[in-house]
Protein backbone atom coordinates (compact mmCIF):
# COMPACT_ATOMS: atom_id res chain seq x y z
CA UNK A 1 0.00 0.00 0.00
CA UNK A 2 2.58 2.87 1.49
CA UNK A 3 5.52 2.83 -0.59
CA UNK A 4 8.60 1.37 0.75
CA UNK A 5 6.67 -0.93 3.16
CA UNK A 6 9.45 -2.81 5.53
CA UNK A 7 9.27 -6.61 6.06
CA UNK A 8 10.55 -8.21 9.32
CA UNK A 9 13.88 -9.67 9.67
CA UNK A 10 15.24 -11.39 12.73
CA UNK A 11 18.64 -12.82 12.53
CA UNK A 12 20.38 -14.81 15.27
CA UNK A 13 17.65 -14.05 18.05
CA UNK A 14 18.93 -16.39 20.77
CA UNK A 15 17.03 -15.87 24.14
CA UNK A 16 18.38 -17.57 27.78
CA UNK A 17 16.94 -17.89 30.97
CA UNK A 18 19.14 -19.39 33.37
CA UNK A 19 20.36 -22.43 31.55
CA UNK A 20 17.28 -22.65 29.62
CA UNK A 21 17.79 -21.74 25.44
CA UNK A 22 14.01 -20.39 24.81
CA UNK A 23 15.05 -19.50 21.64
CA UNK A 24 17.92 -20.31 19.39
CA UNK A 25 19.86 -18.32 16.96
CA UNK A 26 16.00 -17.99 15.21
CA UNK A 27 15.19 -16.38 12.12
CA UNK A 28 12.16 -14.77 10.85
CA UNK A 29 11.14 -13.15 7.66
CA UNK A 30 7.49 -11.79 7.20
CA UNK A 31 6.71 -9.92 3.50
CA UNK A 32 4.98 -6.35 3.98
CA UNK A 33 1.28 -6.98 4.62
CA UNK A 34 1.57 -10.64 5.06
CA UNK A 35 -0.45 -12.62 7.37
CA UNK A 36 1.11 -15.14 9.13
CA UNK A 37 0.08 -17.61 12.01
CA UNK A 38 2.83 -18.87 14.12
CA UNK A 39 2.63 -22.10 15.90
CA UNK A 40 4.40 -24.34 18.71
CA UNK A 41 3.51 -26.50 21.93
CA UNK A 42 3.59 -24.44 25.28
CA UNK A 43 7.08 -23.20 26.26
CA UNK A 44 7.97 -23.69 23.16
CA UNK A 45 8.95 -19.81 22.80
CA UNK A 46 6.30 -18.00 21.12
CA UNK A 47 5.56 -15.71 23.84
CA UNK A 48 9.34 -15.00 24.20
CA UNK A 49 9.50 -14.10 20.19
CA UNK A 50 6.49 -12.13 20.25
CA UNK A 51 7.45 -10.14 23.26
CA UNK A 52 10.94 -8.98 21.67
CA UNK A 53 8.88 -7.82 18.78
CA UNK A 54 6.73 -5.81 20.50
CA UNK A 55 10.29 -4.18 22.38
CA UNK A 56 9.24 -6.01 25.62
CA UNK A 57 12.45 -7.42 26.00
CA UNK A 58 15.63 -6.02 24.69
CA UNK A 59 16.76 -7.06 21.85
CA UNK A 60 20.42 -9.11 22.57
CA UNK A 61 23.77 -7.82 21.13
CA UNK A 62 24.14 -10.08 18.38
CA UNK A 63 20.97 -10.93 17.19
CA UNK A 64 19.76 -7.94 14.18
CA UNK A 65 16.06 -7.09 14.18
CA UNK A 66 14.41 -5.21 11.70
CA UNK A 67 11.12 -4.03 12.45
CA UNK A 68 8.12 -1.96 10.39
CA UNK A 69 6.67 0.76 12.46
CA UNK A 70 3.99 1.23 14.19
CA UNK A 71 3.81 -1.92 16.06
CA UNK A 72 0.54 -2.52 17.41
CA UNK A 73 -0.12 -5.26 19.61
CA UNK A 74 -3.80 -7.37 21.21
CA UNK A 75 -2.99 -9.80 24.04
CA UNK A 76 -4.60 -13.10 24.91
CA UNK A 77 -6.63 -10.46 27.76
CA UNK A 78 -7.70 -7.49 26.48
CA UNK A 79 -5.65 -5.71 29.01
CA UNK A 80 -7.93 -2.48 29.24
CA UNK A 81 -7.30 -0.34 31.99
CA UNK A 82 -10.73 -0.79 34.13
CA UNK A 83 -10.33 2.57 35.27
CA UNK A 84 -10.78 4.45 32.20
CA UNK A 85 -13.63 4.42 29.78
CA UNK A 86 -13.55 2.10 26.45
CA UNK A 87 -12.64 5.35 23.99
CA UNK A 88 -9.88 6.50 26.68
CA UNK A 89 -8.43 2.89 26.70
CA UNK A 90 -8.41 2.85 23.04
CA UNK A 91 -6.64 6.29 22.82
CA UNK A 92 -4.37 5.15 25.07
CA UNK A 93 -0.88 6.77 24.52
CA UNK A 94 -2.00 8.64 21.09
CA UNK A 95 -0.54 11.53 20.62
CA UNK A 96 -1.49 14.68 17.78
CA UNK A 97 -4.90 16.15 16.86
CA UNK A 98 -8.37 14.56 16.33
CA UNK A 99 -7.60 12.25 18.71
CA UNK A 100 -11.55 11.40 19.71
CA UNK A 101 -12.21 11.12 16.08
CA UNK A 102 -9.61 8.85 15.53
CA UNK A 103 -10.75 6.98 18.54
CA UNK A 104 -14.52 6.90 17.42
CA UNK A 105 -13.59 5.72 13.77
CA UNK A 106 -11.78 2.67 14.79
CA UNK A 107 -14.43 1.38 17.05
CA UNK A 108 -16.73 2.28 14.24
CA UNK A 109 -14.51 -0.53 12.67
CA UNK A 110 -15.07 -2.89 15.84
CA UNK A 111 -18.45 -2.15 16.06
CA UNK A 112 -18.02 -0.95 19.35
CA UNK A 113 -19.61 2.68 18.87
CA UNK A 114 -22.38 2.14 21.33
CA UNK A 115 -19.45 1.43 24.32
CA UNK A 116 -17.46 4.19 23.59
CA UNK A 117 -18.45 5.63 27.04
CA UNK A 118 -18.67 2.65 28.36
CA UNK A 119 -16.57 0.79 31.87
CA UNK A 120 -14.20 -2.01 30.99
CA UNK A 121 -15.35 -4.30 33.09
CA UNK A 122 -18.81 -4.22 31.32
CA UNK A 123 -18.20 -5.42 28.29
CA UNK A 124 -18.46 -9.08 27.63
CA UNK A 125 -15.75 -11.30 26.25
CA UNK A 126 -16.02 -10.72 23.48
CA UNK A 127 -16.85 -7.03 23.18
CA UNK A 128 -13.45 -6.64 25.37
CA UNK A 129 -11.15 -8.14 23.15
CA UNK A 130 -12.56 -5.79 20.19
CA UNK A 131 -11.94 -3.13 22.23
CA UNK A 132 -8.55 -3.70 22.15
CA UNK A 133 -8.18 -4.84 18.90
CA UNK A 134 -9.18 -1.36 18.21
CA UNK A 135 -6.34 0.00 20.17
CA UNK A 136 -4.00 -1.56 18.06
CA UNK A 137 -5.69 -0.22 14.65
CA UNK A 138 -6.14 3.08 15.53
CA UNK A 139 -2.14 3.49 15.43
CA UNK A 140 -2.56 2.11 12.11
CA UNK A 141 0.41 0.08 12.81
CA UNK A 142 2.23 -1.47 9.85
CA UNK A 143 3.40 -4.61 12.45
CA UNK A 144 0.43 -6.13 14.44
CA UNK A 145 1.16 -8.91 17.12
CA UNK A 146 -1.80 -11.21 18.00
CA UNK A 147 -1.29 -13.67 21.15
CA UNK A 148 -3.68 -15.86 21.17
CA UNK A 149 -6.08 -12.93 21.18
CA UNK A 150 -9.08 -15.35 20.70
CA UNK A 151 -8.28 -18.07 23.04
CA UNK A 152 -10.56 -17.04 25.63
CA UNK A 153 -13.57 -16.73 24.03
CA UNK A 154 -16.11 -19.01 23.44
CA UNK A 155 -16.41 -20.74 19.99
CA UNK A 156 -19.38 -18.35 18.66
CA UNK A 157 -17.45 -15.37 19.19
CA UNK A 158 -14.11 -16.72 18.45
CA UNK A 159 -15.68 -17.43 14.96
CA UNK A 160 -17.16 -13.90 14.41
CA UNK A 161 -13.59 -12.31 15.80
CA UNK A 162 -12.11 -14.02 12.95
CA UNK A 163 -14.29 -12.52 10.43
CA UNK A 164 -13.51 -9.52 11.81
CA UNK A 165 -9.61 -9.69 11.99
CA UNK A 166 -9.57 -10.69 8.38
CA UNK A 167 -11.77 -8.06 7.42
CA UNK A 168 -9.36 -5.12 8.92
CA UNK A 169 -6.10 -6.89 7.58
CA UNK A 170 -7.62 -6.57 4.23
CA UNK A 171 -8.83 -2.75 4.55
CA UNK A 172 -5.61 -2.00 6.38
CA UNK A 173 -2.98 -4.56 4.93
CA UNK A 174 -1.07 -4.97 8.56
CA UNK A 175 1.84 -7.05 8.51
CA UNK A 176 0.60 -9.48 10.66
CA UNK A 177 1.92 -12.29 13.23
CA UNK A 178 -0.53 -14.50 15.17
CA UNK A 179 0.66 -16.19 17.68
CA UNK A 180 -1.83 -19.32 18.41
CA UNK A 181 -2.03 -23.07 19.61
CA UNK A 182 -5.05 -23.47 17.25
CA UNK A 183 -4.10 -25.63 14.04
CA UNK A 184 -8.19 -24.79 12.73
CA UNK A 185 -7.07 -21.11 13.71
CA UNK A 186 -3.57 -20.76 11.63
CA UNK A 187 -5.43 -22.45 8.34
CA UNK A 188 -8.42 -20.48 8.75
CA UNK A 189 -6.54 -17.22 8.42
CA UNK A 190 -3.42 -16.91 7.31
CA UNK A 191 -1.09 -16.93 4.65
CA UNK A 192 1.62 -18.82 5.56
CA UNK A 193 2.07 -20.77 9.29
CA UNK A 194 5.30 -21.43 11.06
CA UNK A 195 5.86 -23.95 13.70
CA UNK A 196 8.49 -22.82 16.32
CA UNK A 197 10.41 -25.55 18.21
CA UNK A 198 13.68 -26.20 20.05
CA UNK A 199 14.39 -22.05 19.78
CA UNK A 200 13.83 -22.14 15.41
CA UNK A 201 11.34 -22.48 13.27
CA UNK A 202 11.21 -25.74 12.22
CA UNK A 203 8.56 -25.54 9.43
CA UNK A 204 7.41 -23.00 7.03
CA UNK A 205 3.82 -24.13 5.26
CA UNK A 206 2.40 -21.80 2.88
CA UNK A 207 -1.72 -22.00 2.98
CA UNK A 208 -2.21 -21.20 -0.36
CA UNK A 209 -6.36 -21.49 -0.01
CA UNK A 210 -8.47 -18.48 -1.13
CA UNK A 211 -10.65 -16.71 1.24
CA UNK A 212 -12.69 -16.81 2.48
CA UNK A 213 -12.23 -20.53 4.39
CA UNK A 214 -14.22 -22.67 6.01
CA UNK A 215 -13.34 -26.08 7.35
CA UNK A 216 -15.34 -28.11 4.53
CA UNK A 217 -13.22 -26.62 1.62
CA UNK A 218 -10.91 -29.13 -0.47
CA UNK A 219 -7.11 -28.82 1.25
CA UNK A 220 -8.16 -27.81 4.29
CA UNK A 221 -7.84 -31.16 6.14
CA UNK A 222 -4.42 -31.81 4.14
CA UNK A 223 -2.78 -28.87 5.61
CA UNK A 224 -4.57 -29.23 8.86
CA UNK A 225 -2.73 -33.22 8.98
CA UNK A 226 0.51 -31.70 7.69
CA UNK A 227 0.75 -29.16 10.69
CA UNK A 228 -0.24 -31.12 13.31
CA UNK A 229 2.32 -33.66 12.00
CA UNK A 230 4.71 -30.87 12.55
CA UNK A 231 3.76 -29.96 15.77
CA UNK A 232 4.02 -33.68 16.59
CA UNK A 233 0.51 -34.49 17.54
CA UNK A 234 -0.09 -37.88 16.01
CA UNK A 235 -3.20 -38.18 13.54
CA UNK A 236 -4.42 -41.12 16.04
CA UNK A 237 -4.84 -38.21 18.72
CA UNK A 238 -5.94 -35.14 16.35
CA UNK A 239 -8.80 -37.05 14.75
CA UNK B 1 -57.91 -25.98 39.37
CA UNK B 2 -56.00 -26.01 42.11
CA UNK B 3 -52.45 -27.32 39.83
CA UNK B 4 -53.36 -24.71 37.73
CA UNK B 5 -53.06 -22.29 40.60
CA UNK B 6 -49.83 -23.18 41.72
CA UNK B 7 -48.15 -23.44 38.43
CA UNK B 8 -49.10 -19.38 37.70
CA UNK B 9 -48.12 -18.85 41.24
CA UNK B 10 -44.58 -17.17 40.91
CA UNK B 11 -41.57 -19.22 42.28
CA UNK B 12 -40.85 -16.72 45.08
CA UNK B 13 -43.73 -15.36 46.94
CA UNK B 14 -43.70 -11.71 47.05
CA UNK B 15 -43.12 -10.21 50.56
CA UNK B 16 -46.14 -7.55 51.33
CA UNK B 17 -44.60 -4.60 51.60
CA UNK B 18 -45.92 -3.63 55.42
CA UNK B 19 -44.05 -7.05 56.22
CA UNK B 20 -40.54 -5.65 54.37
CA UNK B 21 -40.73 -2.29 56.14
CA UNK B 22 -41.67 -4.84 59.61
CA UNK B 23 -38.59 -6.58 58.20
CA UNK B 24 -36.14 -3.35 57.75
CA UNK B 25 -37.07 -1.64 61.49
CA UNK B 26 -37.21 -5.02 63.36
CA UNK B 27 -33.18 -4.18 63.56
CA UNK B 28 -34.03 -1.10 65.60
CA UNK B 29 -35.72 -2.63 68.13
CA UNK B 30 -33.44 -4.27 70.19
CA UNK B 31 -31.62 -0.70 70.63
CA UNK B 32 -34.82 0.65 71.33
CA UNK B 33 -35.74 -1.55 73.86
CA UNK B 34 -32.30 -1.42 75.66
CA UNK B 35 -32.49 2.98 75.95
CA UNK B 36 -36.29 2.57 77.27
CA UNK B 37 -34.76 0.18 80.23
CA UNK B 38 -32.07 2.30 80.91
CA UNK B 39 -34.65 5.57 80.99
CA UNK B 40 -36.93 3.29 83.11
CA UNK B 41 -34.13 2.36 85.32
CA UNK B 42 -32.85 5.86 85.85
CA UNK B 43 -36.45 6.80 87.04
CA UNK B 44 -36.75 4.58 89.25
CA UNK B 45 -33.18 5.05 90.37
CA UNK B 46 -32.09 1.86 90.30
CA UNK B 47 -29.24 3.83 88.01
CA UNK B 48 -27.61 6.21 89.72
CA UNK B 49 -26.80 9.59 87.73
CA UNK B 50 -23.24 9.58 88.81
CA UNK B 51 -23.04 6.37 87.21
CA UNK B 52 -24.75 6.60 83.90
CA UNK B 53 -27.10 9.69 83.27
CA UNK B 54 -30.50 9.02 82.21
CA UNK B 55 -31.06 9.02 78.36
CA UNK B 56 -33.68 11.93 79.09
CA UNK B 57 -30.64 13.99 80.75
CA UNK B 58 -28.42 13.20 78.17
CA UNK B 59 -30.80 15.03 75.57
CA UNK B 60 -31.35 18.03 77.88
CA UNK B 61 -27.60 18.49 78.32
CA UNK B 62 -27.20 17.83 74.31
CA UNK B 63 -28.89 20.60 73.72
CA UNK B 64 -27.76 22.68 76.45
CA UNK B 65 -24.58 22.78 75.33
CA UNK B 66 -25.44 23.02 71.74
CA UNK B 67 -27.20 26.18 72.44
CA UNK B 68 -24.68 27.80 74.82
CA UNK B 69 -21.65 27.14 71.62
CA UNK B 70 -19.84 25.32 74.18
CA UNK B 71 -20.40 22.20 72.11
CA UNK B 72 -19.61 23.65 69.14
CA UNK B 73 -16.34 25.55 70.26
CA UNK B 74 -14.88 22.39 71.47
CA UNK B 75 -15.78 19.77 68.27
CA UNK B 76 -14.28 22.39 66.18
CA UNK B 77 -11.49 22.55 68.36
CA UNK B 78 -11.14 18.65 68.46
CA UNK B 79 -11.82 19.02 64.85
CA UNK B 80 -9.22 21.01 64.04
CA UNK B 81 -6.40 18.96 65.71
CA UNK B 82 -7.55 15.41 63.85
CA UNK B 83 -7.32 17.53 60.52
CA UNK B 84 -4.07 19.11 61.31
CA UNK B 85 -3.13 15.77 62.07
CA UNK B 86 -4.75 14.25 59.49
CA UNK B 87 -3.30 16.19 56.92
CA UNK B 88 0.21 15.26 57.77
CA UNK B 89 -0.06 11.73 58.24
CA UNK B 90 -1.42 11.51 55.45
CA UNK B 91 0.48 13.51 52.90
CA UNK B 92 3.75 11.99 54.80
CA UNK B 93 2.45 8.12 54.25
CA UNK B 94 1.46 9.15 50.38
CA UNK B 95 5.04 10.09 49.73
CA UNK B 96 6.29 7.82 51.21
CA UNK B 97 4.35 4.80 50.26
CA UNK B 98 4.85 6.85 46.86
CA UNK B 99 8.92 6.52 47.16
CA UNK B 100 9.41 2.80 48.69
CA UNK B 101 6.40 1.53 46.04
CA UNK B 102 8.25 2.70 43.11
CA UNK B 103 11.55 2.39 43.05
CA UNK B 104 14.12 -0.16 44.90
CA UNK B 105 16.22 1.56 46.53
CA UNK B 106 13.44 3.87 48.04
CA UNK B 107 12.17 0.13 49.38
CA UNK B 108 15.42 -0.05 50.29
CA UNK B 109 15.93 2.84 52.73
CA UNK B 110 11.91 3.83 53.43
CA UNK B 111 10.34 0.34 54.04
CA UNK B 112 12.70 -1.09 56.62
CA UNK B 113 12.58 1.66 59.19
CA UNK B 114 8.47 1.62 58.21
CA UNK B 115 7.99 -1.88 58.98
CA UNK B 116 9.98 -1.64 61.93
CA UNK B 117 8.27 1.44 63.68
CA UNK B 118 4.76 0.23 62.68
CA UNK B 119 5.43 -2.37 65.05
CA UNK B 120 5.81 -0.02 68.16
CA UNK B 121 2.10 0.58 70.00
CA UNK B 122 2.67 4.18 68.80
CA UNK B 123 0.06 5.51 71.78
CA UNK B 124 2.64 4.32 74.17
CA UNK B 125 4.76 7.28 72.50
CA UNK B 126 2.78 9.73 74.77
CA UNK B 127 5.04 10.44 77.26
CA UNK B 128 8.24 10.73 74.70
CA UNK B 129 6.14 13.58 73.01
CA UNK B 130 5.27 15.25 76.24
CA UNK B 131 8.97 15.36 76.56
CA UNK B 132 10.00 16.79 72.80
CA UNK B 133 7.03 18.54 72.10
CA UNK B 134 5.37 19.87 75.85
CA UNK B 135 1.66 19.70 76.65
CA UNK B 136 0.02 22.03 74.34
CA UNK B 137 -1.24 21.59 70.61
CA UNK B 138 1.85 20.45 69.28
CA UNK B 139 1.62 16.77 70.65
CA UNK B 140 -1.97 16.25 69.91
CA UNK B 141 -1.09 16.85 66.43
CA UNK B 142 1.92 14.56 66.13
CA UNK B 143 -0.03 11.63 68.13
CA UNK B 144 -2.41 11.72 65.05
CA UNK B 145 -0.29 12.54 62.64
CA UNK B 146 1.98 9.05 63.26
CA UNK B 147 -1.29 6.93 63.54
CA UNK B 148 -2.29 7.76 60.27
CA UNK B 149 0.57 7.56 58.60
CA UNK B 150 0.93 4.00 59.17
CA UNK B 151 -2.35 2.40 57.42
CA UNK B 152 -1.74 5.06 54.42
CA UNK B 153 1.72 3.83 54.10
CA UNK B 154 1.04 0.16 53.88
CA UNK B 155 -1.83 -0.05 51.99
CA UNK B 156 -0.86 2.56 49.59
CA UNK B 157 2.67 0.86 49.19
CA UNK B 158 0.83 -2.53 48.67
CA UNK B 159 -1.71 -1.47 46.23
CA UNK B 160 1.09 0.15 44.26
CA UNK B 161 3.28 -3.49 44.12
CA UNK B 162 0.00 -5.08 43.37
CA UNK B 163 -0.60 -3.16 40.26
CA UNK B 164 -1.48 -5.60 37.63
CA UNK B 165 2.03 -6.27 35.49
CA UNK B 166 0.15 -7.12 32.52
CA UNK B 167 -1.17 -3.87 32.23
CA UNK B 168 1.90 -2.23 32.35
CA UNK B 169 3.13 -4.12 29.49
CA UNK B 170 0.36 -3.36 27.76
CA UNK B 171 0.65 0.10 28.41
CA UNK B 172 4.54 -0.06 27.48
CA UNK B 173 3.65 -1.71 24.33
CA UNK B 174 1.59 1.27 23.51
CA UNK B 175 3.93 3.81 23.96
CA UNK B 176 3.77 5.20 27.69
CA UNK B 177 7.06 5.88 29.27
CA UNK B 178 7.46 5.89 32.76
CA UNK B 179 5.86 8.93 34.13
CA UNK B 180 2.56 7.71 32.06
CA UNK B 181 2.56 4.30 33.11
CA UNK B 182 2.56 5.65 36.62
CA UNK B 183 0.02 8.57 36.07
CA UNK B 184 -2.26 6.14 33.92
CA UNK B 185 -1.49 2.37 35.37
CA UNK B 186 0.27 2.24 38.35
CA UNK B 187 -1.38 4.90 40.53
CA UNK B 188 -5.26 4.15 39.39
CA UNK B 189 -4.39 0.46 40.63
CA UNK B 190 -3.11 1.70 44.05
CA UNK B 191 -6.31 3.45 44.75
CA UNK B 192 -8.73 0.80 45.81
CA UNK B 193 -6.22 0.06 48.23
CA UNK B 194 -5.37 4.00 48.83
CA UNK B 195 -8.82 4.54 49.75
CA UNK B 196 -8.86 1.71 52.44
CA UNK B 197 -5.95 2.86 53.80
CA UNK B 198 -7.91 5.97 54.55
CA UNK B 199 -10.33 5.26 56.03
CA UNK B 200 -8.10 3.12 58.56
CA UNK B 201 -6.39 6.22 58.81
CA UNK B 202 -9.25 7.77 59.98
CA UNK B 203 -10.56 5.76 62.53
CA UNK B 204 -6.95 5.69 64.47
CA UNK B 205 -7.37 9.71 63.87
CA UNK B 206 -10.03 9.25 66.16
CA UNK B 207 -8.86 6.98 68.56
CA UNK B 208 -5.44 9.12 68.32
CA UNK B 209 -7.51 12.26 68.86
CA UNK B 210 -9.01 10.51 72.09
CA UNK B 211 -5.88 9.80 73.80
CA UNK B 212 -4.16 12.95 72.88
CA UNK B 213 -7.22 14.85 74.19
CA UNK B 214 -6.21 13.12 77.83
CA UNK B 215 -3.35 15.51 78.15
CA UNK B 216 -3.82 18.34 79.75
CA UNK B 217 -6.18 19.87 77.08
CA UNK B 218 -7.94 23.22 77.58
CA UNK B 219 -10.28 23.19 74.91
CA UNK B 220 -11.61 20.05 72.84
CA UNK B 221 -14.36 17.55 73.16
CA UNK B 222 -11.80 15.76 75.59
CA UNK B 223 -11.31 18.52 77.85
CA UNK B 224 -15.07 18.86 77.95
CA UNK B 225 -15.13 14.96 79.02
CA UNK B 226 -12.13 15.58 81.89
CA UNK B 227 -14.01 18.75 83.48
CA UNK B 228 -17.15 16.53 83.49
CA UNK B 229 -15.47 13.91 85.08
CA UNK B 230 -14.47 16.25 88.05
CA UNK B 231 -17.58 17.48 88.13
CA UNK B 232 -19.33 13.73 88.10
CA UNK B 233 -21.23 14.95 85.06
CA UNK B 234 -22.03 11.91 83.39
CA UNK B 235 -24.37 13.27 80.92
CA UNK B 236 -21.31 15.40 79.42
CA UNK B 237 -19.10 12.66 79.27
CA UNK B 238 -21.83 10.90 77.14
CA UNK B 239 -22.15 13.50 75.10
CA UNK B 240 -18.80 13.63 74.22
CA UNK B 241 -18.25 10.45 73.51
CA UNK B 242 -21.52 10.41 71.48
CA UNK B 243 -19.59 13.08 69.73
CA UNK B 244 -16.55 11.56 68.79
CA UNK B 245 -18.80 8.45 67.63
CA UNK B 246 -20.68 10.84 65.29
CA UNK B 247 -17.81 12.23 63.99
CA UNK B 248 -16.47 9.13 63.53
CA UNK B 249 -19.24 7.56 61.21
CA UNK B 250 -19.44 11.15 59.42
CA UNK B 251 -16.00 11.06 58.32
CA UNK B 252 -16.38 7.10 57.34
CA UNK B 253 -19.29 8.26 55.24
CA UNK B 254 -17.08 11.17 53.37
CA UNK B 255 -14.38 8.25 52.80
CA UNK B 256 -17.09 6.19 51.68
CA UNK B 257 -18.70 9.09 49.01
CA UNK B 258 -15.10 9.33 47.27
CA UNK B 259 -15.00 5.87 46.78
CA UNK B 260 -18.49 5.59 44.95
CA UNK B 261 -16.98 8.78 42.73
CA UNK B 262 -13.72 7.25 42.31
CA UNK B 263 -14.09 4.02 41.77
CA UNK B 264 -16.85 4.34 39.59
CA UNK B 265 -15.62 1.81 37.29
CA UNK B 266 -16.05 -1.01 39.67
CA UNK B 267 -18.51 -3.63 38.55
CA UNK B 268 -20.16 -4.08 42.10
CA UNK B 269 -21.05 -0.42 41.49
CA UNK B 270 -21.60 -0.29 38.15
CA UNK B 271 -24.43 -2.67 37.90
CA UNK B 272 -25.66 -1.23 41.57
Amino acid sequence: MAPMEVPVEVRGLTRRFASHTVLDGLDLTLAPGEFVALLGRSGSGKSTLLRTLAGLDPVPAEATVRLPAPVAMAFQEPRLLPWQPVWRNVALGLEGPDIRTRVQAALREVGLERHENAWPLTLSGGEAQRAALARALVRAPRLLLLDEPFAALDALTRMRMHALVIDLWRAHAPTTLLVTHDVDEAVLLADRALVLAHGRIVADIPIPLPRPRRHADPGFAALRARLLAELGVPQAEAA
Amino acid sequence: MSLALSLSRPATPRVPRWRADWRAARRFVSPLVLVAAWQVGSMLGWISPRTLAAPSTILATAWGLAASGELGTNMAVSLGRVLSGLAIGVTTGTLLAIAAGLSRRGEEVVDAPMQALRTLPFLGLVPLFILWLGIGEAPKIALVALGTTFPVYLNLFAGIRGADRKLVEAGRVFGLDRRALVRHVVLPAALPSALVGLRYALGVAWLSLVVAEQINANAGIGYMINDARDFLRTDIIVVGLLVYALLGLGADALVRALERRALAWRPSLVEG
